[in-house]
């Protein structure tokens, strides 16, 4: 284990530069763009700025999923010139029951309602991911598939982080982080951002616009709103109700634009909103179908406004006015041109750090590390002397080493994670105690220095490698289930264990090979 | 590369090299004390309990800093006026930082609500008052987080009693694991006396205890491995008892440079760090003697017969250990 060939010290010398030159980047702006040039990002609460879970309402999910498949089975079953029956959602049991009341006409439902199951499946392959059954004599239940499920999950979790994305880029949020956790959860993490308020309030509503008419036949008075009618409030008549047909006539996905402005007879705020071709179309041929009627513009369940329509509306642009302030106004036209979020979202976490807070807990960390790190290098100077020294020097490599690959990996450091960097510079010289005492042992068993120093590193390389492995599968395990700052600190001490066990065992001893070579004691000085 | 230097020799030993003290003399005393304090914990554990940080207790932690001293009084009318339950309004830091402390509220969504209310009742009652912390975690979030930590120390624990098996015998696995979980009672105990709050971070520090305190156990038990390959004959007791005398510079050692590296977190790292670090130098010292007076105790009543068992073949000079 003494001798190390040329290559061999070329690759342990190497490694050191390599990590040298990557960190680098930390110090100084990139010379040019083709340059990879990574590294360590400040946490949160080092840098300052907000972290924010958001939890996707999956409930919302599979409710509106299940209500999209019982009307189409209401359509279906009509179709099939049923006329008696009753179809219910029914979210606990991800199922939607209909109940035939017309005996003779069951066969022809389970039939329409298969083809339906079918087409309205929305996984890929040939799996159906609704399922048909008969229940009692005159009941048909369609059941979605747990995988139907996990799908919808997934598409509306990644839906939502294209809204979120878009909503927060509105807000000119410097470099945001959005990224999905788990099933149900995303994070947002917004860099220098000490009061997420704003970012809260656009991401604290759903935005669904959609144009229906209002059924102007209904009172709204009324206990129980007949079918296909919706009973919501109007915004512009403080807590009155309206009725609404429930019918989405256009949906706020087909506009392409909206901007808020000043309507330049009242001085009103407005939102000005343009449809797609689609849209267009669409509000054309309602708008002519209904001229002198009265449709609502909803937003999320609420009547923003419902005028009367004067005449065909065919341009593809309208106008929303309703008690808006520039505030507001401009609210509402960046929810509309981010898009609705297929489900609600709840903050379940937020933490956010000041930049002076984050600045204090950089200068308390960096304190605690030099003077832990001066504490170790006297420590190890005095109780191993020269193979103190080496240790050391293998230290501050070791450092360099962690930096690096902090860098590569640009991975996050936090207060945390500078505490693991320090616990790691007390626990990487453990290696070099181990080495040196067991040399010293074989010294006094009567071992020549190089025999010493041979059967010293290979004898204590056993016990290293065994109290490391351990050390860093609790570590592992940590990175596994912790969140948060704390993951800072298992990276460190993982990555830390891993260059201390180059340093410790690989440069150290390259250090006492050179030196032995080069002075040829009689004696080791351990 | 040159290295022309006169040999500097070490200055100074914690320990002389000829040291034998019989340590399974106290093994006894050892057990009982630790027995003692391990079930001292445990009733602190359940009185007075954890103080639950907000990772686990969920809650919402505010920290202020007022344009200038802060008006206790005055701040505490204006949450009171907001509808805000607080647990605490405390000086923090110094006279113009301040934090206040809600408990868990019923639902996610209010304790959105509640931030929002304590933010402007702060900057009602003493306009210019800047939030530069917020920290506000929902209950299923803190019931996660608390699930998940306790998942890491457990599958740790696991993980170490497996390694260790695999590499020497059962009686040495079973030896730690026991130590290692008499060690993470006395670590929880400190905590509960201390009242340091019991969070993702500490979870860290348990784990680094654990971690570290292993070391300790795998270096004593190395040397016993390979003493009970050495000295065939040599009673348990007495082996025991000369691997710890031989490795003590190494276990006090390796113990000292990493209380070093802990104690300037402790004395300058900030509020966030030095309960963290505290409980990592209690951790140090607690593991480095268990190793000593537990572990090897331990040991040696699991395997005064049965680590000996294979011993009947006759006596070979020394072999290299594994």
């Amino acid at each position: 284990m003494m001798y190390f060939s040329r290559l061999k010290t070329a690759l342990v010398l190497g490694t050191c530069v390599l990590g040298a030159l990557l960190c680098l980047p930390n110090l100084l702006p990139a010379p040019a763009s083709w340059v990879p040039w990574r590294s360590i990002h400040l946490g949160l609460d080092l840098r300052g700025g907000s972290y924010l879970l958001l939890e996707v309402d999956m409930g919302a999910v599979i409710h509106e999923r299940l209500d999209g498949l019982a009307d189409a089975a209401r359509q279906s079953l009509r179709r099939a010139g049923i006329v008696r029956f009753l179809v219910a959602a029914q979210p606990a049991q991800n199922r939607i029951t209909a109940r035939i009341d017309e005996a003779d006409k069951l066969e022809a439902a389970t039939t329409a309602l298969r083809e339906l199951a079918v087409n309205n499946s929305q996984g890929s392959g040939s799996r159906a991911d609704i399922e048909v059954a008969t229940e009692g004599d005159n009941t048909i239940t369609l059941t979605l598939s747990p995988v139907a499920l996990k799908q919808r999950a997934t598409a509306a979790v990644q839906q939502s982080i294209e809204i979120v994305r878009r909503r927060i880029d509105e807000t000119g949020v410097v470099d945001p982080q959005i990224t999905r956790q788990g099933d149900s959860r995303i994070v947002v993490q917004l860099p220098g951002i000490e009061d997420p308020n704003r970012v809260k309030q656009l991401l604290g509503k759903t935005a669904r616009m959609t144009f229906r008419l209002v059924a102007e036949d209904v009172n709204p008075a009324a206990p129980v709103p007949p079918p296909g009618v919706d009973f919501l409030s109007d915004e512009s008549m403080a807590g009155g109700k309206i009725a609404v047909r429930r019918r989405v006539d256009v949906d706020g996905a087909n506009l392409t634009d909206a901007r808020a402005g000043q309507n330049s007879q009242t001085g009103e705020w407005v939102v000005n909103f343009t449809f797609d071709s689609v849209g267009t179309r669409r509000f054309a041929d309602i708008s002519r179908a209904n001229v002198g009627h009265r449709f609502a513009i909803v937003l999320d369940d609420k009547v923003i406004s419902a005028p009367v329509l004067r005449e065909a509306i065919t341009a593809g642009r309208g106008q929303i006015s309703g008690h808006f302030d520039a505030k507001s106004a401009t609210e509402l036209a960046v929810l509309l041109r981010a898009g609705a979020l297929p489900a609600p979202l709840t903050v379940v976490e937020e933490r956010s750090v000041g930049p002076e807070l984050g600045a204090d807990a950089i200068r308390a960390g960096a304190l605690s590390l030099a003077a832990g790190f001066v504490l170790v290098i006297v420590y190890m100077g005095v109780f191993y002397g020269m193979f103190g020294l080496f240790a050391n020097v293998a230290l501050l490599v070791n450092l360099v080493l962690l930096l690096a690959l902090l860098s590569l990996f640009e991975a996050t450091l936090t207060l945390p994670g500078m505490a693991g960097i320090l616990l790691t510079l007390g626990m990487a010289v453990d290696a070099n105690i181990l080495i040196n005492e067991r040399i010293r042992e074989e010294v006094r068993n009567g071992r020549t220095p190089l025999n010493a120093m041979e059967t010293g590193f290979r004898r204590a390389f056993a016990t290293i490698i065994d109290s490391n492995a351990t050390a860093f599968l609790a570590h592992v395990m940590l990175f596994f289930f912790g969140a948060g700052p704390v993951r800072g600190f298992a990276v460190t001490i993982t990555l830390g264990i891993v260059t201390s066990l180059f340093t410790a065992t690989m440069l150290a001893r390259l250090f006492m090979v050179r030196w032995y070579a080069t002075n040829r004691p009689q004696t080791l000085p351990v | 590369m040159i290295f022309i230097t006169p040999p500097l020799r070490p200055l100074l030993r914690i320990v002389a090299d000829n040291t034998r003290i019989h340590f399974m003399r106290g093994r006894y005393l050892g057990l009982i004390f630790s027995a003692i304090f391990s079930t001292a914990s445990v009733i602190l554990f359940f009185y007075p309990g954890l103080n639950l940080g907000i990772d686990f207790a969920g809650g919402i932690i505010m920290e202020a800093r007022t344009p200038g001293p802060a008006d206790f009084p005055k701040l505490r009318l204006a949450l009171a006026a907001q509808g805000v339950r607080e647990s605490g309004v405390q000086r923090f830091g110094d006279d113009s930082t301040l934090a206040v402390r809600l408990e868990a509220q019923p639902t996610e969504a209010g304790t959105q609500v509640m931030v929002s209310k304590v933010r402007a009742a702060l900057e009602e009652a003493q306009p210019g008052t800047r939030i530069v912390r917020t920290d506000a975690v929902g209950a299923s979030v803190s019931a996660e987080l608390f699930q998940k930590g306790m998942l890491a120390l457990g599958l740790s624990l696991l993980m170490i009693l497996f390694y260790i098996w695999f590499r020497f015998e059962w009686q040495f696995a079973v030896g730690a694991v026991v130590t290692l979980i008499l060690d993470l009672t006395k670590a929880i105990g400190f905590l509960a006396l201390t009242r340091f709050e019991f969070d993702l971070v500490m979870i860290g520090a348990l784990l680094t205890i654990l971690g570290y305190s292993t070391n300790d156990k795998v270096v004593v038990y190395d040397r016993m491995r390979e003493n009970l390959r050495k000295y065939k004959t040599m009673p348990l007791r007495e082996l025991i008892d000369l691997s710890i005398n031989e490795t003590l510079n190494r276990t006090l050692g390796t113990s000292m440079t990493v209380f070093l590296a802990a104690l300037p977190l402790a004395l300058f790292g900030g509020s966030t760090l030095s309960g963290f670090a505290w409980v990592m130098l209690f951790g140090i010292v607690v593991g480095t003697s268990s190793s000593i007076f537990i572990a090897a105790p331990i040991l040696l009543f699991l395997g005064e017969h049965r680590l000996r068992r294979d011993a009947g073949s006759p006596a070979k000079p020394a072999t290299k250990p594994a």
